[in-house]
């Protein structure tokens, strides 16, 4: 039988916030190690979104003058993902950095192999707080799994005064202060926030469109406190994130029960034990989108998601399972509905399942497209430009 | 030799797995429980099984994590050093057992029992991490874990032809990235020269590069190599 998630929705839809159930906020402690000289809290600007986390305390979303923290996963191969998230910052008329002065947070490394430890993963983390604010701008996080992890480096730093003691011994020998930031914001919260502004700038419909999202496990399981949850969108039952934008678009977001398992990433398995991976992005997850809402896009919010999601199909479609529906995150989703360049821009031909017919029910010419993207890199080849620049994608 | 009884606890022969003295499963769990995390991350267990019908491991292994909570709330060394053998390495570390309603956190609990597994150089640690040497190499010696070039067809022949596309094309589809970062092929961007100064010295001030000798000697050696050189170049030394 399978579970009437409906009318699960629909006893919660006059949810309400109980003040007493409200958290500890976590700035109190933040702001209390700051006043006794112990560390440097990087404020936000006045330019800021306030929304509601999971237990009803507000979170500050700086608009513009942002440094990005990359992912690995992201740039390495997914690298549409990364330049949709600056094409949408360029097109909203908001400043950013995009450093060099920054690593990995290396969590994909330590949940796969536990070849590190705690003062090491802090260190790392602090390192790349600290290279933020040596620049002025305020640090936006690309990868889910960057975010959940320095949300408990956070609290653990918060915690134990010996870690703060260690990564300050450590931080010293860099020369670099021991900054946390007032707020640790994930982009998916960015477009979050900015979701009326990207719908105002939105030129491609999506009425037609239907997709289904999986919300990534690393931003709202870990340190739940700090995520949104919107009593707006599903009744404040599940995170907001993505299928507000989603919303906004005009998209129809469709229900699918598995919502709360993960993608089946693993760390580790993706790597070297990719069986389990395949077995479960395709069978509890796409499968089951497929069976209960045959969405046309998958959306989801994560490095590993997408990745898992979307290279799992091949295999399974080989065995003739009920597969086949194309997988980006929503900065590729909201850039395209912004009129992103499908190639240029959302680097599509870096995805393995197939997109096309989306992009044809979205009206989207992606032949006109991948020619225009062939011209370039003919431009390239014979040497009139070393790089595709931002001005080239907008001509 | 002294032995815990515990009702899950298979013998080594059983499982497949080398003993070892009881003291030394004793200090095993005495390791993990010393961790500054451990107390945050078990409070009991109800026995519910939230985290068990939440786990994607749970439903592809023979793994749970309500077993791991629970033979680490009872102290159950045995089926610690047991479960330390497979069970540990199957976890997704997804947190979705950070449903557990008693506040438990099984997949904390593991990337901890992991650590020390890493630290005291198990058989079954270096055994799960076999074919993983690369990835370890590439994240402590370049700042970021997976790079364009990873993507080869006989690496991932499981996910389709278009991998050999991006493979045949890498150097140019690199170049047709707008960010200026992401012309790189070996990295997933341009990571600065001083930055990955930095990260090496928390490498050796944290003991993390020392973790790596136990599990992988010559990986350790080359690690240290490059760093030290490195280092030595800027005139730190460690």
């Amino acid at each position: 039988m399978s579970i009437p998630m409906d009318a699960l929705l629909k006893k919660k839809e006059k949810f309400v916030r109980e003040p007493d159930r409200r958290s500890e906020d976590f700035h109190e402690q933040l702001f209390d190690l700051e006043a006794k000289g112990e560390i440097i809290v990087q404020r936000t600007s006045d330019d800021v979104v306030e929304v509601p986390t999971k237990y009803g305390n507000t979170k500050k979303i700086q608009r513009g003058h942002l440094w990005h923290h990359k992912s690995c996963g992201q740039c390495g191969h997914i690298p549409g993902y990364s330049t949709s998230i600056f094409w949408i910052m360029r097109k909203l008329g908001y400043d950013y950095n995009d450093p060099r002065d920054q690593t990995s947070c290396t969590a994909w490394n330590y949940y796969a192999s536990a070849t590190s430890n705690q003062a090491a993963q802090a260190a790392v983390a602090l390192r790349n707080f600290a290279a933020a604010y040596e620049t002025g701008y305020f640090p936006l996080i690309h990868c889910g799994t960057s975010f959940g992890h320095y949300k408990e480096v956070r609290s653990e730093l918060l915690r134990e005064k010996h870690l703060r003691d260690e990564v300050r011994r450590v931080l010293d020998k860099l020369g670099k202060p021991l900054v946390i930031p007032e707020e640790i914001v994930h982009y998916s919260e960015y477009l979050y926030a900015m979701r009326d502004e990207i719908a105002q700038k939105q030129v491609v419909n999506f009425d037609n469109i239907a997709v289904t999202v999986h919300p990534a496990c690393h931003y709202y399981k870990l340190v739940e406190g700090d995520a949104i949850f919107d009593p707006e969108v599903y009744g404040g039952q599940r995170t907001a994130v993505v299928t507000g934008v989603a919303e906004a678009l005009g998209a129809e977001v469709k229900n699918y029960s598995t919502w709360f398992d993960c993608c089946g990433f693993g760390f580790r398995h993706i790597l070297v034990q990719r069986d389990f991976t395949r077995s479960f992005a395709s069978q509890r997850k796409i499968e089951i989108m497929k069976e209960e809402a045959n969405p046309d896009v998958v959306l989801t919010h994560d490095t590993g998601c997408v990745t898992a999601l979307d290279k799992s199909q091949f295999a399974a479609r080989a065995h003739d399972r009920n597969v086949g529906v194309p997988v980006m995150s929503e900065a590729q989703f909201a850039a395209l509905a912004m009129g992103a360049h499908p190639y240029k821009v959302c680097q599509l031909h870096w995805h393995s399942t197939n997109y096309r017919p989306l992009l044809e029910k979205m009206g989207i010419d992606w032949r006109k497209a991948w020619s225009e993207f062939e011209d370039e890199m003919k431009r390239l080849e014979r040497g009139e430009q070393e790089f595709l620049t931002w001005a080239d994608v907008d001509a | 030799m002294e032995t815990n009884s515990s009702a899950l606890y298979k013998a080594p022969s059983v499982s497949g797995y080398a003993d070892v003295p009881y003291e030394e499963k004793v200090k095993f769990f005495q390791d993990v429980q010393a961790d500054a995390r451990f107390p945050d991350y078990i409070y009991g267990c109800y026995e519910c099984g939230i985290c068990v019908a939440a786990c994607p491991s749970a439903r592809f292994y023979d793994f749970s994590p309500r077993r791991v909570a629970q033979a680490i709330a009872r102290q159950d060394v045995e089926l610690i050093y047991q479960q330390v053998q497979e069970d540990i390495w199957e976890c997704s570390q997804c947190f979705s057992c950070l449903r557990c309603p008693r506040g438990n956190n099984p997949g904390g609990l593991i990337t901890i029992m992991r650590e020390v597994s890493v630290n005291k150089g198990l058989g079954a640690a270096k055994e799960a991490l076999e074919g993983y040497s690369r990835i370890i190499y590439k994240i402590m010696s370049t700042g970021t874990q997976v790079s364009p070039d990873m993507l080869q067809p006989d690496a991932f022949p499981d996910w389709g032809p278009e991998v050999k596309d991006v493979s045949d094309n890498l150097a140019l589809w690199r170049k047709m990235l707008p960010p200026e970062t992401h012309h790189t092929t070996s990295t997933g961007w341009d990571v600065a020269d001083r930055t990955l100064i930095e990260l090496y010295l928390i490498w050796f001030e944290t003991g993390a590069l020392n973790m790596i000798k136990e599990v992988d000697e010559g990986l350790h050696m080359i690690l240290e190599e490059v760093m030290e050189e490195r280092l030595e170049e800027e005139g730190i030394e460690i």
